[in-house]
């Protein structure tokens, strides 16, 4: 009798049938280990959750009252018939890859993870597998990031500049990661940090947690281009444009995003300028983290599957995709997804 | 390329026309001499011959950057814009480079016709040696289309502001036939050189789509005319030149060969705004009789005989070597047609007639009987318009009938190009044949940006079979089609072709069984096509 495989792939999500689990799934399970805090990841209506210390805050208070558990980084804990740990992804503070072993196989599912440090988020850390199943949202060779400290640069420059002209800045941001990933790198010295309420809301968790962030200002009622001339103001991709952003005046909006490396996104989104940074991997990022695993087999999801798997078999893996249904299920309130692209979620 | 580059940078990330014509202006004012040329030759679309083929761009540019081909090739659709693939899968240049966009040009003309050998290693010579944004200016220089945002009365504007001299004067200096590697600034924007080009058409006067037709005034105060469905251009006859100019600013004199008679009955110093029509001998002929010549490299008797080209006059800009076009119209078109009476009959071309109206309810029904001549619609011109540069509102509007519907099911999806890159834009229809579903279009136009993203999302998840960049989906989504014509052609499947086809609906309320079928365009096609005789 063939055994079954460690995890296989449903239309709730990946399932762990040993463990009696499933990772990220995106209907209502009894019991669901959770990669990070993204909506598209940590979803309303499970039984029971499982996600690392530093992750359980922010899903707190997205998801409100849920039975959730925590677990340390790299802290081994039998489930069912398995034994599953959590390991650094590098994508957000608390962002794990779920290791799984049972019946003498190791898998790894990825989650969203990023190989570049981040100053914030727990640096990822290759864990060796026999089955490692990848995310691959930027997997083509025209994704190629450049360093942190580089894009750093050029956003101080461009806040500087519209400070020196007199102009508020509003760059575009996902709420969760990528807002305080960027406050983090520019120069508070530059003028004042202000943050829509999305943004606010989930800065205020992070700290509360002990992740030192500089100092920001809810752009309520009352603050405006006048009570605070050269700010720089986060918000949520979807605030860009809106009344809420008008009481700025003429601003130079900007959108900081992996997708910014395509100028015909980046012209599509009508914005100016466009910072290429990105909590995902890039290409390089993706080929190297899947060599470091030393897995023979790969599956990946969410992005260019069927191009980035040819690759991998091009590259002599036994490569397969999962399919996803995360892509465009939700435009939640905070849009961390942007159905505007494909498989994107940040 | 430096200086062209912080250029493109400039008007790339700046959505304000303002901006842009600052950015612009002040490179006009200080970028060296042959650059400000080509600049203005790449911005008005005179793009130098192709010396590099995207099959071997693409190739040598995945050899670099030890990719495989195919790879390259699925990357294209999805970036959009070959140059700007190419430039991001290259690694990171070696050298640097301080040559000229002038030098880069020159290099590329005298590549033209080379050995393939020697083409690739100076193509991935440059690479080696510019910075990626370079790289994808340099690779934009090689493919073309090359527009970097600004249109070309955008940029007539800069070019004002940094020479002082008018727009019009300048948009008329910039026309006609002129090289960039042998023309340099001044003489091309600076006090025109008597006689150095006889031959220079006017920029044409545009027309906008009507509005309100009461918002119009008196209708004596109007002239209306058809609006033929053919070539509008312009025939210049000065100073022994002849010339004959598509409104793309293309010479296509020596393609209508049956125009050649005009030369010798014309007078001189005259220019003339005109559609070219294929002509029945009393009518215009469907647009698609003429489309048999255009693109045509020979032209045999037979399709000469059955397609004789003939101008339908609208207006005289020039007349005894003066310029008419601050005249008003009305005066303008009594000569035009006192200069055309005074030719011989039998000539290929006479005045576009006018239509009589006294109100515009008359005009209404008049438009509607537009299809039955071949027109289109009807324009309006205010009696007292001069000829104005461009699209100017207010003085020109043409009122076209309202197009064909169809209702028909999506089979097929491709992601755009450009600004529409990574959404699926371009859809295959097809309508109902029994239980047969039979393509008979595509179309890539008419929806709203959060439409194509939602259709994108639905293909994402239905594809059922990949055919490179193409999807095949389930013959689910349902569109109104709208298109300006049909005509019968042999080499698609469905036996027909249609005009200007684009989405005017999504029609999230229909299902597919309830689209239309290819009776219904051969219907269409049966009313719409008078027996040949």
């Amino acid at each position: 009798m063939p055994s079954e495989p460690l995890l296989t792939f449903t239309d709730r999500g990946i399932c762990c049938p040993r463990g009696g689990f499933f990772i990220d799934p995106w209907r209502p399970v009894d019991r669901a280990l959770i990669t990070h805090g993204h909506s598209d990841h940590a979803r309303p209506g499970h039984g029971a959750y499982l996600a690392t210390v530093a992750a359980a805050p922010v899903i707190r208070h997205r998801l409100g009252a849920i039975r959730l558990d925590t677990i340390a980084y790299g802290e081994r804990r039998r489930i069912g018939g398995v034994t599953v740990s959590f390991h650094p992804a590098g994508h957000v503070p608390g962002s794990a890859q779920i290791r799984i072993e049972g019946a003498g196989e190791v898998w790894v599912v990825s989650g969203d993870y990023k190989t570049e440090p981040d100053t914030l988020s727990e640096p990822f850390e290759p864990v060796a597998c026999h089955t490692f199943i990848s995310e691959c949202t930027f997997g083509l060779p025209v994704f190629r990031w450049q360093p942190q400290a580089a894009i750093a640069a050029d956003l101080n420059a461009w806040w500087a500049g519209n400070a020196a002209e007199g102009r508020v800045s509003i760059l575009g941001a996902y709420a969760l990661g990528k807002a305080q990933r960027l406050m983090a790198a520019v120069d508070p010295a530059i003028g004042p940090i202000l943050t829509h309420g999305a943004v606010e809301a989930t800065t205020a968790v992070l700290r509360a947690q002990g992740i030192t962030l500089p100092p920001t200002r809810h752009a309520g009622a009352g603050i405006d281009a006048k009570s605070h001339p050269g700010a720089l103001v986060i918000a949520p991709p979807s605030a860009l444009g809106t009344p809420w952003a008008a009481r700025f005046g003429p601003a130079s909006e900007a959108f900081a995003s992996g997708w910014m490396a395509l100028r015909g996104v980046r012209r599509r989104r009508g914005h100016g300028r466009g910072f290429v940074l990105s909590d995902h991997a890039d290409w390089d990022g993706l080929n190297s983290a899947i060599r470091a695993t030393g897995a023979e087999r790969v599956f990946v999801t969410h992005g260019y599957t069927a191009i980035f798997r040819r690759w991998l078999e091009d590259q002599g893996y036994d490569a397969g995709i999962v399919a996803t249904e995360y892509q465009g299920e939700t435009a939640d309130a905070e849009a961390e997804s942007d159905p505007a692209l494909p498989g994107t979620m940040e | 390329m430096k200086r062209f580059a912080a250029l493109f940078e400039a008007l790339d990330r700046t959505t304000r026309t303002t901006e842009k014509v600052a950015a612009l202006a002040a490179y006009f004012r200080d970028a060296p001499d042959p650059d400000r040329v080509w600049t203005i030759a790449l911005l008005s679309g005179r793009r130098p011959k192709r010396a590099v083929n995207t099959t071997e761009l693409r190739t040598w540019a995945a050899e670099a950057a030890g990719l495989p081909v195919w790879l390259a090739e699925e990357c294209h659709p999805i970036v959009g814009d070959l140059a700007e693939t190419i430039a991001l899968i290259l690694p990171a240049p070696r050298r640097t480079s301080d040559d000229t966009l002038d030098d880069w040009m020159r290099r590329l003309l005298a590549l033209t016709g080379q050995p393939m050998d020697l083409r690739r290693q100076a193509i991935l010579d440059a690479w080696d040696r510019l910075a990626p944004q370079d790289r994808f200016l340099f690779n934009k220089l090689i493919t073309g289309g090359f527009r970097m945002g600004v249109s070309q009365g955008l940029m007539t504007r800069a070019l004002a502001q940094a020479t002082g001299v008018d727009e019009a004067t300048l948009a008329h200096r910039l026309m006609g036939d002129w090289t960039p590697d042998r023309i340099d600034f001044d003489t091309l924007t600076g006090a025109q050189d008597p006689g150095a080009n006889a031959s220079k058409p006017y920029p044409f006067a545009l027309a906008s789509p009507l509005e309100r037709i009461e918002a119009l005034g008196a209708p004596a105060e109007w002239l209306a005319e058809w609006k033929w469905d053919g070539i509008r251009g312009q025939l210049v006859n000065r100073d022994g030149a002849f010339a004959l100019w598509s409104r793309g600013e293309e010479l296509v004199t020596d393609r209508f060969p049956d125009l050649g008679p005009l030369r010798d009955f014309l007078p001189p110093g005259c220019v003339i705004d005109a559609e070219l029509v294929a002509w029945s001998g009393s009518a215009p002929l469907p647009f698609a009789a003429l489309q048999k010549r255009i693109g045509r490299l020979s032209l045999p008797k037979k399709l000469l005989a059955e397609a004789p080209a003939h101008l339908l006059a609208y207006d005289l800009l020039e007349a005894d070597g003066e310029d008419l076009r601050d005249r008003p119209l009305s005066d303008r078109r009594a000569r035009l047609q006192a200069l055309l009476a005074a030719m011989p009959a039998g000539l290929p071309i006479s005045a576009s007639p006018l239509v009589a109206f006294d109100d515009w309810d008359a005009l209404a029904a008049a438009r509607l009987t537009a299809r039955d001549r071949n027109a289109e619609g009807v324009m309006l011109k205010r009696r007292a318009s001069g000829y104005f540069v461009g699209r100017k509102r207010g003085d020109w509007w043409k009122w076209k009938l309202d197009p064909y519907t169809i209702d028909a099911v999506m089979l097929y999806a491709q992601q755009g190009a450009g600004r529409r890159a990574t959404l699926f834009t371009d859809f295959t229809f097809a309508v109902r044949d029994g239980e047969d579903l039979v393509p008979f279009t595509k179309a890539y136009s008419g929806l709203t940006d959060a439409e194509f993203r939602q259709i994108t999302d639905w293909v994402h998840r239905n594809t059922l079979e990949r055919f490179g960049p193409v999807r095949r989906v389930p013959p689910d989504l349902v569109f109104e089609l709208a298109f300006e014509g049909i005509q019968a052609s042999p080499r698609h499947k469905s036996g027909i072709a249609l005009r200007f086809p684009r989405m005017l609906r999504w029609r999230q309320d229909k299902p597919a069984s309830e689209i239309d079928t290819l009776d219904t365009l051969r219907a269409l096609l049966a009313e719409t096509q008078p027996p040949r005789g």
